[in-house]
């Protein structure tokens, strides 16, 4: 790949990346200046449109788009949220932002207030992610003070006010109406929509939820101009006016089995093979990848072959995946079992449905139960096909549930049975020819609830 | 209202009051506020329950509904001095980082949710705690230890007083 000077990583190998000094010393918060001077709030979100930004969250929604959608001339509030979940196995990104570069994020987000007229801002965010919080809080007290946030920000007419606001351990809560769900107080169940939460989210008013690396590249936008954001990534394929293009630089994710995890930049579209040799440093011990996780544990998987896709958001997707999700890459070596990664998958989800749909809350459990019986040498042939027949049943793609979530907690099962059916196979005739199982009865009372760990009592040492 | 028994100090209950100009209602307070009674009693026992939903004009039964949701909030006995999660998604699960939940298990004597005796760590297991990049990884109260073996396990438990 020819050289890449990141950009939205560029500050981090800075000492204290994280505070204002360093953030202004480097041109933070000039494009915040100019465009209050110069631009109007409907200036900005045609620009944000006409960079073709796409949503990092892991739907690709066009941002520019999205908040078009806000009801025109309403007389408010407008509500404002970040999306700093960040709980999808594998996804790392926004961490590194947040630890590393918190005013880039504030400075995209109080840019994304001024041109969708919120005054409110909340900042949801993981509470697993205590270093974050400490200095997304550190960064935005910096901002009160020096006049970024609050009222009149920089003399303006622009008013903002930004709360952090902390989750409790649930992935369901970066769905966005479990977000809003979670902010207001209640379960983070998510919501039927439409209403879409442009025009009834939070507090029942308009409201955008954006994700943390959406608003990092909205800062690169408002400073260097759509153009720039346009002259990388993979542009529309011609004779799809539908579609929006890849473009702008993307953070990647890399984790499993590399000799170099850690978090990457590179434009939209750089294979998959390109981010695990030229950045991850080649799969560990010298081993070859089975399977690789693209965008995030919902995305599913790519075999070996398949590790030339282009990760851009419509690449994974035309080789059966979900899509491009987070850009997180877990991978796995020629050594690993698919039958172990399954069932990881399958227990991550069946731990986070949030239970209001039956054919998400069974599906996912049933879909682990049958996982566990075949690790445990108990499995049948024909449960491959169920549990494809749930993949193939579960999520808003076949119009079976409220969110995503299933949709996420299927692509795994899809992939892994269609892409890596021997596997399954083999280990099915080895560890039970015969085809044995027990009754269901006997089943569920060998499998109680927590079986994943040993039943250990006594301490081993004092 | 009678003045039996408050468990909410005057100190928590004012933190939980300031934060009420940041939101245009009271029950979005529910979540920082569960998270400031936890912080300094350890669990959220019944009694603070009523007494979080008296400051937040709701009923208890609906600040108990969100709590029950999140898995985060204990109600029987207080956390121990150290609350330690372990991470057992793909990326952890992939190098290790099961192995590690068992060792801890075998090393403590408890399985995860529950607390030593003697009061001093409680053992949890975290779905990704978004440090794949350091699996395996586990958080341990505020701190993330990272790249994890056995041997570092034995020390840290060591360090947890
Ligand atoms: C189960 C589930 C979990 C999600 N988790 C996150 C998350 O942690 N962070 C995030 O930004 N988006 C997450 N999303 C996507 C959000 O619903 C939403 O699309 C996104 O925040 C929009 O931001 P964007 O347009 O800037 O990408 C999740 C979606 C689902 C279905
Ligand atoms: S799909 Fe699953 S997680 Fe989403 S609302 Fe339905 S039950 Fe809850
Ligand atoms: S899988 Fe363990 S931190 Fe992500």
């Amino acid at each position: 790949m020819a050289h890449y000077e990141p950009v939205l990583l560029a500050n981090i190998h800075k000492k204290d990346s994280h505070t204002l000094a360093v953030y202004e010393a480097g041109g933070g918060y000039r494009a915040l200046r100019r465009v209050l001077k110069e631009m109007n709030p409907q200036d900005v979100v045609n620009l944000v449109r006409s960079s073709n930004l796409r949503g990092r969250g892991g739907a690709g929604f066009p941002t520019g788009l999205k908040w078009t959608f806000l009801p025109e001339g309403h007389p408010g509030p407008v509500y404002f949220c970040v999306n700093a979940d960040e709980s999808e196995p594998g996804t790392i990104v926004n961490r590194v932002q947040m630890e590393f570069d918190p005013h880039q994020v504030l400075e995209g987000t109080i840019l994304s207030c001024y041109a969708t007229g919120a005054a409110t801002a909340y900042v949801y965010l993981r509470y697993e992610y205590p270093l974050c919080y400490r200095r997304m809080q550190a960064a935005i007290d910096e901002c009160y003070q020096a006049g970024y946030l609050g009222k009149n920000i920089l003399n303006s007419d622009f008013s903002l006010e930004m709360t952090i606001h902390r989750g409790a351990a649930a992935y369901v809560c970066g769905e966005e109406t479990g977000l809003i769900e979670s902010l207001e107080g209640k379960r983070a169940w998510p919501r039927i929509k439409p209403p879409f939460p442009a025009v009834e989210g939070l507090f029942r008013k308009p409201t955008v939820v954006n994700n943390v690396e959406t608003m990092a590249c909205v800062t690169h936008i408002a400073g260097r101009g759509a153009d720039w954001f346009k002259s990388m990534g993979t542009p529309p394929e011609p004779g799809n006016p539908r579609d929006p293009g890849s473009y702008g630089p993307k953070l990647f994710g890399l984790s499993g089995h590399l000799n170099r995890p850690g978090v990457y930049e590179a434009p939209l579209g750089i294979t998959c093979r390109q981010l695990i040799e030229e950045f991850g440093g080649g799969v560990w011990h010298g081993r070859r990848a089975k399977a690789v996780v693209p965008g995030g544990l919902s995305t599913g998987l790519l075999t070996e072959a398949e590790l030339d896709t282009p990760m851009d958001f419509s690449g994974p997707g035309k080789v059966g995946c979900l899509g491009l999700g987070t850009g997180c890459v877990v991978v796995l070596d020629e050594t690993y079992s698919m039958i172990d990664f399954l069932l990881n998958s399958c227990r991550f989800f069946a731990h986070e449905s949030c239970g209001q749909c039956t054919p998400c809350r069974e599906g996912t459990h049933w879909a682990l139960q049958m996982l566990r019986r075949i690790k445990a040498g108990r499995g049948r042939l024909k449960d491959l096909d169920l549990l494809l027949e749930i993949g193939d049943s579960i999520g808003i793609i076949p119009g079976t549930t409220i969110c995503g979530l299933a949709d996420g907690a299927a692509w795994p099962i899809k992939n892994a049975i269609n892409k890596f059916r021997n596997e399954f196979e083999d280990h099915i005739i080895q560890t039970n020819p015969d085809g044995y199982m027990v009754t269901e009865p006997v089943e569920a009372l060998e499998d109680p609830q927590q079986r994943d760990w040993p039943a250990v009592r006594q301490p081993v040492s004092a | 209202m009678s003045t039996t028994e408050r468990l909410l100090t005057d100190e928590v209950r004012e933190s939980i009051q300031a934060l009420f100009p940041r939101y245009p209602t009271r029950q979005a307070v529910t979540l920082p506020a569960l998270h400031l009674v936890h912080e300094q009693f350890g669990y959220v026992p019944p009694q603070a329950v009523v007494e979080i939903a008296e400051l937040l004009e709701l009923a208890p039964a609906q600040v108990q509904d969100t709590l029950s949701f999140y898995g985060f909030f204990k109600q029987d006995k207080p956390v121990g001095r150290t609350r330690v999660w372990v991470c057992r998604s793909i990326a952890c699960s992939a190098r290790g980082g099961e192995e590690l939940l068992e060792h801890l298990c075998a090393r403590l004597g408890i399985r995860p949710g529950e607390t030593t005796p003697d009061g001093r760590v409680t053992l949890e297991f975290a779905e990704c705690l978004g440090a794949c990049d350091f699996a395996p990884a586990m958080l341990a109260n505020e701190t993330l230890h990272k790249n994890l073996t056995k041997e570092k396990i034995d020390e840290l438990i060591d360090s947890w007083k």
